[in-house]
Formats: C-alpha cells, sequence, structure tokens
C-alpha cells in the first residue's frame, strides 16, 4: 500500500514538474504578454495541483490532505484573478494611469 | 539530497539578493526583492524557525513589497512631471555602498565569531513555558519574557502611521487615504473581494489563535486581516475611513493601549511591570494578543493606504 502511494506520488509530481517546466519554457520563449500569461497560468493551475495531488497521498491523514488542497484551491483562485488584472494591465496600456 | 537542496537555495536567495541591487528600474528592483523574501522565508523553514518564516513570509515580502510598490509608483509619477532622474555622484554612491558593506559585514562577523556552542537561552525558555500557559515558546518569549520588546514594537507602528499621516496636506487633514475609489467594476477581482475575505479572516483567526501552541500569532494574523481590507477597498466595495474617525483611531490604538494597563495593572497586582499573575496568564496573554491582532490589522491597512488626500471635512448635519 505504502509503495502504491509513493509510486503514485513521484509520478504525480514527476508530472507536476513537466507542466512547470513547459510554463517556464513558455515564459521565456513566447512572444507577448498574454501568451507568456497562457503558459504561467497552465503551470501554476494544473502543474500545482499535480504537485499537491502527489503529497496529499503522503499527508498521512484526511485533513492534512485537504488543508493541501486548500492550498491549492487559494492558489488557483488568486492566479486566475492576478493573470487577469496583469492580462487587462497589458491590453489596454496607460488606461487613466 | 537535503544538501543539494540547501546550497541551490543559498546560491539563489545570493543571486537574488545582487540582483535586486543592480536592478535599475524601481518596480522591477521591488519584484526581485518580494521573490528574495519568499526565498528567505523557505531558508527560515528549512532551519525549522517557522514563526519567523511565516512573518518574513507576511512582512518581509508581502507587505513591504506592497509599501515598496507603492513607494516606486510614487517616485515614477514625481520625475516624469519633475526634473529627469538624477544620479546620485560617484561620492555619495561610494559612502552609501561603503556603509552598507559595513553594516552587512558587521552582521557577517557577528554571526561568525559566535562562540561554539553559541549562548543559548533556549532551555530556560522551554523550562519555564509551563507559568505562561503556553506551548510555543516564541510566543511566550514575544508576549511574556520579553514582552517590553513587543510592546515597544506596537508603540513603533503607531509612530509610524503618525508619520505617513503627517504628510497629509492643510487642506485634507483627518480625510480619507488614497485616491477616490473607481466604480467597481464587475470582474475576477471583484469575485476575488466577495470570496476571499471569509476565507481569509477565518485563516488570520486561526493564525492567532494557534500562535498559542503551534507557529503563528498577532502579527502575522493581523497581516492576514489586513490584507483582506485591502482586498475589499481594492476592488472598490468599500471605501478608506476617514482617518480623523474617533472609531479608527480608537482601533489602532487599543492593542498598545491595552498592552500598557495590563504592563502598569502587573506593577500593583504581580511583581513587576507586564508581569502577569501566574493562573490566569493565559487568559490575559490572549486577550492581549486579541486585541493586538485587530490593532496590528487596522495599522498596517492604513499604513498600505497612505496619508489623507481628500473628503476631509464630514458632512455637517443640515447640509
Amino acid at each position: 500500500m505504502s509503495a502504491l502511494a509513493d509510486a503514485f506520488t513521484v509520478v504525480a509530481i514527476a508530472l507536476g514538474v513537466v507542466f512547470f517546466l513547459a510554463g517556464s519554457v513558455g515564459l521565456l520563449r513566447f512572444p507577448d504578454a498574454l501568451t507568456r500569461l497562457h503558459a504561467l497560468t497552465k503551470a501554476d493551475n494544473l502543474g500545482l495541483g499535480l504537485v499537491v495531488l502527489g503529497l496529499a497521498a503522503q499527508a498521512g491523514s484526511v485533513l492534512g490532505a485537504l488543508k493541501l488542497l486548500a492550498v491549492w484551491v487559494l492558489v488557483l483562485v488568486a492566479g486566475a484573478t492576478v493573470a487577469r488584472l496583469i492580462a487587462r494591465a497589458a491590453h489596454e496600456p496607460e488606461r487613466g494611469a | 539530497m537535503a544538501f543539494a537542496f540547501d546550497l541551490a537555495l543559498v546560491l539563489l536567495t545570493v543571486a537574488v539578493a545582487a540582483w535586486t541591487i543592480a536592478l535599475r528600474d524601481g518596480f522591477a528592483a521591488v519584484v526581485a526583492f518580494v521573490v528574495y523574501g519568499a526565498l528567505l522565508a523557505l531558508a527560515w523553514v528549512r532551519l525549522g524557525a517557522i514563526d519567523v518564516a511565516l512573518t518574513e513570509a507576511a512582512i518581509g515580502a508581502g507587505l513591504t513589497g506592497a509599501l515598496l510598490i507603492g513607494a516606486a509608483a510614487a517616485v515614477r509619477r514625481a520625475t516624469r512631471t519633475a526634473l529627469p532622474e538624477q544620479r546620485p555622484d560617484l561620492g555619495t554612491r561610494t559612502l552609501a555602498a561603503v556603509l552598507c558593506a559595513a553594516v552587512a559585514g558587521s552582521i557577517a562577523a557577528g554571526v561568525l565569531l559566535l562562540p561554539e556552542p553559541a549562548p543559548s537561552l533556549a532551555a530556560d525558555a522551554a523550562r519555564h513555558l509551563d507559568a505562561t500557559g503556553l506551548g510555543n515558546p516564541v510566543t511566550a518569549v514575544l508576549i511574556a519574557y520579553r514582552a517590553t520588546d513587543t510592546l515597544l514594537e506596537k508603540v513603533v507602528l503607531v509612530l509610524a502611521i503618525a508619520g505617513v499621516w503627517s504628510f497629509a496636506p492643510d487642506g485634507v487633514w483627518g480625510g480619507r487615504p488614497g485616491p477616490a475609489p473607481a466604480a467597481s467594476q464587475p470582474g475576477a477581482l471583484l469575485l476575488l473581494a466577495r470570496v476571499l475575505p471569509p476565507v481569509g479572516v477565518v485563516v488570520g483567526a486561526y493564525v492567532l489563535w494557534a500562535g498559542a501552541d503551534h507557529p503563528g500569532g498577532a502579527f502575522q494574523g493581523g497581516t492576514i486581516l489586513a490584507a483582506m481590507v485591502l482586498l475589499v477597498v481594492m476592488a472598490g466595495l468599500a471605501d478608506v475611513p476617514r482617518i480623523g474617525s474617533r472609531a479608527l483611531r480608537a482601533m489602532v490604538l487599543a492593542g498598545p493601549m491595552v498592552f500598557l494597563a495590563v504592563g502598569f495593572a502587573g506593577v500593583v497586582i504581580a511583581d513587576a511591570f507586564l508581569a502577569y499573575p501566574v493562573p490566569y496568564a493565559k487568559p490575559i496573554i490572549l486577550a492581549i494578543e486579541i486585541v493586538l491582532t485587530l490593532s496590528i490589522a487596522a495599522t498596517l491597512a492604513l499604513l498600505l493606504a497612505g496619508p489623507p488626500e481628500r473628503d476631509a471635512a464630514p458632512a455637517r448635519p443640515g447640509q
């Protein structure tokens, strides 16, 4: 059982790291602010989600796993909002500022 | 494995610190500073100092970052309208570099020259923990053993807010900080400002409550509450109160005043200033912490809101 959980953790976190890597490559390679944001938010949403999923298998208690899940949900909500604000600022430069 | 992680963390922290200094653009430097604060918080976690890590993340990276962003924006506005940016001359820059290097060098020397084993009061702090009714020795140091330091820290916060308010032009004294809020637009920020505060208030209260036995405490909890207040203000859901408001001033002062009152009561009831009678230590400490958290939240939010800029006198009755 424990070996199964360990294998699950390794696979999930490895997949998550792939998303973070792809997001970082996209941030460096994409041509403009909107596409770069697109790349970054994928890394945050899916990458962190997979890392949290992998860690939840090691949490040892349901409460611990739920706390990890709460971290993911909070990052999702904050990330989506900030991405939208940055996108609007990049899309309408000098608007009122 | 752990060593490789620590080494990478140290190298990254030093590199980001150098980057923060080398950047010429104010906004970019602030972003680098926030990243530096996040890395530093991670370093404190690796050293097992979770309380310090929480404070570093909340105050060092979060609050200071937000204050510096405001400062960078003010500098940018000022240089756009006034004289072109002037670089300080070589003498000034050399003097600044020498002073900074001297401070950093003294701290480094202080750490490196510590005797082995380093002097420690950790055993004493742990031995007398029972008398405070607390489980977290860091909280015991902050609120019981060295309560004077914490009291003075809170007084400094009040002085800081007085300093910020003293920048108010005469005409708007007592008015509201910051520019008038734009009408709130439907969108992600508005949604976040409606959804997040209930969660944030619970987390802030939890961090305060957990501080008795686990990492956490008044300052970290207060910072989270202040962030929720600012989120609501930024989204345009509420306006900042007038700084002339008595309720607001009472909230800022309540923490230090209650702390001082308990301190003087200690002279009479217990045997010294800020001494707590042992059977009631825990409830007294809790009461101080709860009031302090509210005062810290109000003060930090007002520090970020800045000096009053508009809306000076409340409308007189009959007008």
